[in-house]
């Protein structure tokens, strides 16, 4: 079980005084997975990713990662996994570069300059490298912290809505690193409330509704589930990202901006 | 474990110390309030004020460094609120770290920020006219004093840090702190206030605190009031330190 499941979830349960967030919640991921935890605001979501990452403890219920106890063998859990939070945890006054060394001190890894600078080149951040993060963008930050979640290549790794904020751009970013991860091997939990990259990305879903996962399984097992009207609804989503995107162009990354184009005027 | 502790202490340490040298500003505000207090009563009312003593800034620059370290911790509780609010805190917590030298690094560099701070308002006091005939014990003394005081304020600036909403809240605690010297004897003395005020000034922390300090500098016999100091900032210490880490365990459970 535990060798094949690398976060086993049973029975979780977890009250914030007397509001009972999560009220017996049972999920497994098995290895190299994307895992999508999909709810809408406040249902709970950030709650099983605290209680994952050794956080929070929970009030009831078994829960593993990497075969290791959250509550008993805390220290492991925190050796094998990594934890990108809701928002880009990222020290603002330090430089990318910087930021990325402390992180591979603190894991007691060697030469940790020159896996900063792979990491920055990963992540298309070496020219801003020796920037101070506070002059960064919002999809620059982003993509800094999840390399800074990547040091020390860690078996799994959760992501709390990875792309809350960003534009369209930033976010295939994400996407793609996310998807590269997983193409590595490494286990990924991502809670999101957008269904488009619970589609993009997820080899399963799950639905966090009411403190209870009320659906789990593939995006074609879920899609049948789905009410028609909703599904239209996340297919629009695409076209109108296309053409902003086509409008736009991929060439805008680091902050250049593309040259002015208007739609609809005579010339 | 410990190992891991000092390792990770010394990198979290070098982190927020980094904080400090891009932003010496937050020095240089913390220590213009002591300064201009000083200024103000050294060349204001200090004239009108009968201390006892030669010189006026000699009597009041223990009371005004105690000031300055109540000013300084606002800071303290500042940055750490910081931390917790960028997320950045989990991210450490989640880590393979010892846990508790996050922590632990705040205050190390709260006490170094304001070691700085105060060797800056000593060396004005200095320029002001401020002379001791302390010897090298004695002054060490009085650093053992101002580190401990230090220590104290600080773990009581780790409480508001770990459980403020807003960065206000996260400093605010330390007004009170700052005007505490004012009904002590650091700027004048106790005896000629009236009878509640006085037993309030000669009973609260303060007052022993900036004796001890003021005899010290002074080569005078220190008698009960450095270990009445002593038990003070101790006392102080260990009961924001049990407080502080309630709030932490309650943080992380």
């Amino acid at each position: 079980m535990t060798t094949e499941h690398v976060i086993h979830v049973q029975g979780l349960e977890k009250s914030y005084k007397k509001l009972r967030a999560l009220r017996g919640v049972d999920f497994d991921v098995a290895q190299g997975n994307i895992f999508a935890l999909l709810g809408s605001n406040g249902a709970g979501k950030t709650t099983v990713v605290k209680i994952l990452s050794t956080l929070l403890n929970a009030d009831g219920g078994t829960v593993s990662v990497n075969g290791f106890d959250v509550a008993t063998q805390a220290a492991n859990v925190r050796e094998s996994i990594s934890l990108t939070g809701q928002f880009a945890a990222v020290d603002e006054i330090l430089s990318g570069r910087e930021n990325l060394v402390l992180i591979a001190r603190l894991r007691h890894l060697k030469d940790p300059g020159t896996l900063a600078d792979h990491l920055l080149d990963r992540f298309s951040l070496t020219r801003a490298a020796a920037r101070k993060v506070s002059t960064y963008s919002g999809g620059m930050r982003r993509r800094l912290d999840i390399a800074m979640s990547l040091v020390g290549n860690p078996q799994v790794i959760f992501l709390d809505e990875p792309t809350t904020g960003l534009d369209p751009e930033a976010r295939i970013e994400v996407w793609q690193a996310v998807k590269e991860l997983a193409e590595q091997g490494t286990t990924v939990l991502l809670t999101t409330h957008y269904l488009d990259e619970a589609e993009q990305l997820a080899d399963r879903i799950a639905i966090l509704h009411g403190g209870r996962i009320i659906v789990n399984g593939t995006l074609t097992e879920l899609k049948q589930l789905l009410p028609p009207a909703r599904v239209e609804y996340v297919e629009k989503q695409p076209t109108l990202e296309d053409v902003f995107l086509a409008i736009v162009g991929d060439d805008g990354k680091d902050g250049d901006a593309g040259s002015g184009r208007s739609v609809g005027t005579d010339e | 474990m410990t190992k891991d502790f000092f390792g990770d202490t010394a990198v979290l340490l070098g982190r927020s110390l980094r904080h400090i040298t891009r932003s010496l500003d937050t020095i240089i505000t913390t220590t213009i309030m002591p300064i201009a207090f000083m200024l103000l009563f050294v060349y204001v009312f200090g004239g009108a004020i009968n201390s006892g003593s030669h010189s006026y800034v000699n009597y009041l620059l223990p009371g005004i460094l105690l000031i300055t370290i109540a000013s300084g911790i606002s800071y303290t509780g500042f940055r750490l609120f910081l931390d917790m609010k960028s997320g950045i805190f989990e991210r450490f917590q989640s880590m393979p770290i010892a846990r508790s030298s996050v922590l632990w690094a705040h205050v190390l560099t709260s006490l170094v920020a304001n070691l700085i701070s105060l060797v800056v308002v000593v060396l004005v006091a200095l320029l002001m006219g401020f002379r001791s005939s302390a010897g090298v014990l004695a002054w060490l003394a009085i650093a053992g004093i101002l580190i401990l005081f230090i220590l104290a304020l600080t773990w009581i600036a780790v409480i508001p840090g770990l459980s403020a909403k807003s960065a206000d809240g996260a400093s605010a605690f330390a007004y009170p702190l700052i005007f505490l010297p004012f009904i002590s004897s650091a700027f004048v003395p106790t005896k000629t206030m009236p009878g509640p005020v006085r037993a309030f000034a000669e009973h609260q922390p303060v007052t022993s605190i900036v004796n001890a300090i003021r005899d010290l500098f002074t080569q005078q016999p220190v008698g009960a009031d450095i270990w009445i100091a002593l038990a003070w900032c101790v006392g102080i210490l260990i009961v924001a330190y049990i407080f502080a880490m309630v709030i932490y365990r309650r943080k992380i459970s």
